[in-house]
């Protein structure tokens, strides 16, 4: 018999990496707000935060008037969301693996992104503003949503929906929609760049019915995925010892599954279509706290808002112009990925 | 302990789509016993496990469980009566052995609590008596087909349940664990009461540990009985279209009980 462990826990703490996140998050939040055209200091911030909370005037004496309306009506709205899709990404990518027992799988796979696009392209073509300024991310939810019902009807069987059939479905589902995209690209003549622009993500003048949008369906959506944590880990040891472990899998898997398509739904309508944030992050941060989904999902949601708060400060303060976020994870993302991918591969075959 | 029959299925039917993999499968299956079901591939041996487990319903026919119908017991209790090793052992992600072992306390695990000292004891012990302690920490991505064959076997025992189906549970391992594994199982029927329910491709592991045995046959139960009643050469070649040989070994088993009978095939 070969000895083939140490008997060490290869993972610190689980808490450790997210009380550690936690505060990295703060961080992140409040040297953002500081960057920009305006530079302002980290202390002035948190004064400025501190004196909106309390109510407490004074602390702003002797600052610009401008710094208190550029730091909350401003950048604020706009960090907040940005960190808000970043979480909710991140937690949708890994009730998708969990639940399609693959660890490709990210919020995109069952073409929840594509329906959100074609949405999104078929408002801004025809103009439509029946609904004011909503009507572009309305059509986005709306088609990710009836992608999201299509693929569903497509991979339900007797017994209820397996993980190949969700996949297969939602890669059919999605090379449709992205014809249907390319058409109506085609036939937008000088639209075509607003249609570009829109999916390639921006998080430019988000308003604070952004942030509150978004906080509430990611927020719900986490503490949901967060009560069903350790079904999620039962349902990675398949259907057979989940059931005979008491588990519901088909209803656990079927609740999972909307929920983590209607968190990405609402990212992608307020921000369009940002890339590997739901597909890096959850793997990035089974290194550090394992597989268990009940550290995972809380630990990617800290670093998934992290990265894409992080990157929007990039692209908004640092680069010469502004680049489009999708962009931007992607060039970033997918190198880093690599990176891990092949360092990190002695964690077993078909880790990563 | 109520009398009657464990497992009672009648006329039990089931099809995938069009194909009928069970037909009318009746069987009776009592306690305290190590049963083992056998039969040529595609007889509907998994299939059966799957209805026994409640993972799939049968399509007509009934199975009773302790008397009650099957389909009216809620799932978590009926997970802290019987548990399953199933064929298919793969886990895609990096859990640790002792993750995964735990994963079978979850039928008496209230949510959001942790383990008992309980559940950590039973955890512990069936660590220690599947020789896989020394693994704890390792990820199940990085064990060989056998070691991940036996954590998921201590998963099933860590449910601590009255009654085990395996479903060629030790296709994987060495023959040293094969024998290991088995004959915890088959003591336990034997020492406490337990019941056991297997289903075997090799014939000889088979005739090594179980009580009765059932061949199938096409979605059918071709012959039922105790290995003396059934386990002969017509047999066999009904069932499995081969020419054989049964020998009788002057082994004791690891009940005590001798000879063992065992099974040569001629080529």
């Amino acid at each position: 018999m070969t000895e083939k462990g140490t008997i060490s826990r290869p993972m610190g703490p689980p808490w450790a990496w997210t009380s550690l996140l936690a505060v990295g998050l703060i961080a992140t939040v409040i040297l953002s707000m500081g960057m920009g055209y305006l530079k302002i200091s980290p202390l002035e911030v948190i004064k400025i935060i501190w004196s909106a909370i309390t109510g407490n005037r004074a602390l702003l004496e002797g600052m610009d008037k401008a710094y208190s309306f550029v730091v909350l009506e401003v950048r604020l709205p706009r960090i907040l969301t940005s960190a808000l899709v970043g979480a909710g990404l991140a937690v949708a990518g890994v009730i998708y693996q969990g639940i399609l027992l693959n660890p490709l799988a990210d919020p995109y796979t069952l073409g929840i992104s594509a329906g959100a696009a074609f949405g999104a392209s078929l408002a801004l073509l025809m103009n439509i503003t029946v609904l004011g300024m909503a009507s572009v991310p309305l059509f986005a939810f709306g088609g990710a949503v009836l992608t999201l019902a299509v693929v569903l009807f497509l991979s339900s069987e007797k017994g209820g929906v397996s993980s190949n059939n969700l996949i297969l479905s939602g890669i059919i589902v999605a090379a449709i929609l992205s014809a249907g995209i390319s058409f109506l690209k085609y036939i937008a003549d000088e639209h075509v760049s607003v249609i570009i622009f829109w999916l390639m993500g921006s998080f430019v003048a988000r308003t604070w019915g952004h942030v509150g949008i978004t906080f509430t369906m990611v927020l719900l959506g986490f503490m949901l995925c967060f009560v069903y944590a350790r079904e999620l880990n039962i349902l990675c040891l398949g259907d057979r010892s989940a059931i005979s472990l008491g588990v519901r899998a088909q209803r656990v898997r079927l609740l999972l599954l909307v929920t983590a398509s209607l968190i990405t739904a609402v990212c992608v309508s307020v921000s369009g279509i940002i890339g590997f944030v739901g597909l890096i992050v959850p793997h990035l941060m089974r290194f550090l706290t394992g597989a268990d989904n009940r550290a995972l999902l809380p630990a990617s949601a800290l670093a998934g808002a992290i990265l894409l708060c992080a990157s929007d400060t990039v692209t908004r303060a640092l680069l010469p112009t502004e680049m489009p976020i999708g962009v931007l994870t992607a060039i970033i993302g997918g190198p880093v990925f690599c990176y891990i991918f092949k360092k990190r591969r002695g964690m077993g075959a078909g880790y990563a | 302990m109520p009398d009657g029959a464990l497992y009672e299925l009648e006329r039990v039917c089931f099809s995938y789509g069009e194909a009928r993999v069970l037909d009318g499968l009746s069987l009776s299956l009592d306690r305290g016993l190590f049963h083992a079901i056998v039969g040529p591939n595609g007889c509907g041996k998994t299939t059966l496990m799957d209805l026994m487990i409640g993972i799939r319903r049968p399509d007509s026919g009934a199975i009773r469980f302790c008397g009650r119908d099957l389909s009216h017991i809620p799932r978590r209790a009926f997970a802290r009566e019987v548990a399953l090793v199933p064929q298919d052992y793969g886990i895609n992600f990096a859990f640790t052995v002792e993750e995964v072992v735990l994963m079978g306390r979850h039928p008496y695990m209230e949510r959001f609590s942790g383990p008992s000292s309980r559940d950590v004891e039973i955890v512990e012990r069936v660590m220690d008596t599947l020789d896989i302690s020394r693994l704890r920490y390792k990820f199940v991505t990085q064990l060989s087909g056998g070691e991940r064959q036996r954590v998921v076997f201590a998963r099933a025992l860590a449910q601590d349940t009255k009654v085990l189906l395996l479903d060629e549970a030790t296709s994987n391992m060495d023959i040293y664990h094969t024998i290991h594994c088995l004959g915890l199982v088959k003591r336990a029927a034997a020492q406490e009461g337990k019941t056991a329910i297997a289903t075997f491709h090799d014939l000889n592991t088979a005739a090594l540990f179980c009580d009765t045995i059932v061949f199938m046959e096409r979605g059918r139960v071709a012959a039922q009985g105790s290995l003396d009643e059934v386990f002969d050469r017509k047999t066999i070649k009904e069932v499995f279209g081969v020419e054989c040989r049964v020998f009788e070994v002057p082994f004791a088993d690891c009940s005590g009980k001798s000879p063992v009978k065992q099974v040569v095939f001629k080529t």
